[in-house]
């Protein structure tokens, strides 16, 4: 069964300059299966796992999740399809005087009743599961502390966490590891392919460091420039490929862009 | 030796200036002498001793048992109208400003733009909250003064109305303004409005909310007073016959009566504030 079926799609920036931020992307992906997005910033990494999650419409092409379209079927049916698919964006949802027990359920609330969902405000509905969920992050004694008084790491981490929660089929997480050091990397890339190989959920998951991404992922796509530069089982990717996808990045900042630089950013914070 | 240095090279500006105030003259004392502006009556003799001993008696605010009885019983009036008004204008408030707010739209997510419904929708209540906040509260109680007879239920009413407006929309612009990473995140994952409200968008303004919808208790504290001068019931009304009977020890009580409700209304809110951190 298919997870996702892109056939040449294009997806534009939701601001009104309408500038391209993916062009013909082909990208089938298979249930169950695990594979990481690596490419320079501002390659479109974040559109493409947004539009993955429906939560950014494509312009042109074809795009299927779970064999429909998405874009096709009616507001509420696609509502219930996003249920389906889970987000985790790269500075974690969490506002800051919410408790890490009620951010970390709020993963179930696509499933809950409003009225479950009010309960479980005045009291945690399922605080076991939460428990278990932060202490695989080793967050388990943060269970009833604030948001506020969580470091950035740790945030970063009760965001995964509420991804464990999540009944959601395919997972798609941006950058998981910007703030976390090399230890609780592997940790949480060990969790989360654990995770979706348990429930056989596919992940796709955007990466920077592409040595994890080359060590934990059988399947690498990289973007450059808002197309699709290579997708190759990791075997097959070669330090020269690797190379060329970051050439010109350190001396790239002079090195002025098609489009504006401006419109690129506006348009990726926009589609989270 | 200055007046010929100034002669030499007269200010261009001079001219222009002198013509403004002429003019700002010419329109300003006909409209002075159209609204009987007479400072000087203030102080003719017999205006100066009247004002004297009305705020003479200022100085020793009223406190027989009698009429502190009748101030307590007046003042919880005046705190029930306000509750009262406040209570039923959130009733409104609240539906009012889930609809209007638009940081929850379901249909806008991905696509950036609303169902034309859903747009409808959103701009008739807004423009129904424009309605009910344009009318003064003190219009509205004249208007329930003339329609269900003197008393606070006229009061309560004038509130609820007005309230309603104001709270509707500043508290869509309350939520507007927060934070909307955490509720746009739960939308994209699949909850519902209410759900995303209530994990996502109150956590970020809960504090916020809360400090306005105390300071609004406050105003209606005030607000029922005034409303209370054309017969809404409350301390008010009681301050309006004291006013006209010249009763300045009571009308001091009175006022005392109000910085004591206002600084508690302070009070409540900065530990409520700090409770919700």
């Amino acid at each position: 069964m298919l997870t996702y079926q892109l056939r040449n799609l294009t997806v534009r920036h939701l601001t009104a300059s309408r500038a391209p931020a993916l062009q013909a992307i082909n990208l089938t992906i298979e249930q169950g299966e695990q594979l990481a997005l690596i490419g320079p910033s501002g390659a479109g990494k974040t559109t493409l796992l947004a539009t993955l999650a429906c939560s950014h419409q494509p312009a042109e092409g074809g795009f299927e999740a779970f064999g429909v379209a998405p874009w096709s079927l009616g507001e509420a049916a696609r509502h219930r399809l996003r249920a389906q698919l889970f987000l985790a964006p790269q500075t974690p949802p969490l506002p800051p005087r919410q408790r890490v027990v009620t951010a970390v359920l709020a993963a179930r609330l696509p499933q809950w009743s409003l009225w479950r969902a009010l309960v479980s405000l005045f009291k945690p509905a399922d605080p076991e599961a939460a428990w278990q969920a932060l202490s695989r992050f080793n967050l388990g004694d943060k269970l009833y502390s604030r948001v506020d008084r969580l470091s950035g790491g740790e945030r970063q981490r009760c965001g995964l966490a509420r991804l464990l929660l999540s009944p959601a089929k395919a997972l798609l997480v941006d950058e998981p590891l910007s703030a976390l050091d090399p230890a609780l990397s592997e940790l949480t890339l060990t969790t989360l392919r654990d995770e979706a190989k348990a429930r056989n959920a596919t992940l796709v998951c955007s990466l920077h460091q592409v040595e994890l991404a080359l060590s934990h992922f059988p399947r690498i796509v990289a973007l450059r420039d808002g197309r699709i530069e290579f997708d190759l089982p990791c075997e097959q990717v070669t330090p020269q490929m690797i190379a060329a996808l970051y050439a010109g990045e350190q001396p790239a900042a002079s090195v002025p862009h098609d489009d504006d630089a401006m419109a690129v950013k506006l348009g990726i914070g926009a589609c989270l | 030796m200055t007046a010929l240095h100034t002669n030499l090279h007269p200010d261009p500006a001079w001219r222009g200036r002198l013509i403004a105030c002429a003019l700002a003259v010419a329109v300003l004392w006909p409209m002075l002498v159209v609204s009987e502006f007479k400072p000087w009556i203030l102080f003719d003799w017999q205006s100066l001793t009247a004002t004297g001993r009305f705020l003479a008696d200022f100085l020793a605010p009223a406190h027989s048992a009698e009429f502190l009885l009748m101030l307590l019983e007046q003042t919880w009036q005046t705190v029930a109208i306000a509750s009262a008004g406040l209570a039923l204008a959130l009733v409104g408030a609240v539906p009012a400003t889930l609809l209007v707010n638009e940081q929850l739209s379901i249909s806008a997510l991905g696509t950036g733009r609303m169902r034309p419904v859903a747009r409808l929708v959103r701009q008739s209540v807004r423009w129904a909250l424009v309605l009910l906040r344009s009318v003064p509260e003190l219009v509205w109680a004249l208007l329930f003064v003339r329609i269900i007879g003197l008393g606070p239920t006229a009061g309560v009413l004038a509130i609820a109305l007005t309230y309603c407006g104001m709270l509707g929309k500043v508290y869509a612009e309350i939520l507007e303004s927060s934070d909307a990473h955490a509720s746009d995140t739960l939308l994209a994952n699949g909850s519902g409005r209410l759900a995303a409200l209530l994990y996502g968008a109150l956590p970020e303004a809960a504090s916020e909310l809360m400090s306005y919808t105390v300071y609004r208790w406050e105003c209606a504290i005030r607000g029922s007073v005034v409303m209370g001068f054309v017969g809404a019931g409350g301390l008010g009304q009681r301050m309006d016959e004291s006013m006209k009977m010249l009763a300045g020890s009571e009308v001091a009580s009175m006022l005392l009566v109000f910085v004591a409700l206002v600084a508690l209304a302070d009070q409540f809110s900065k530990v409520l504030r700090r409770r919700l951190g």
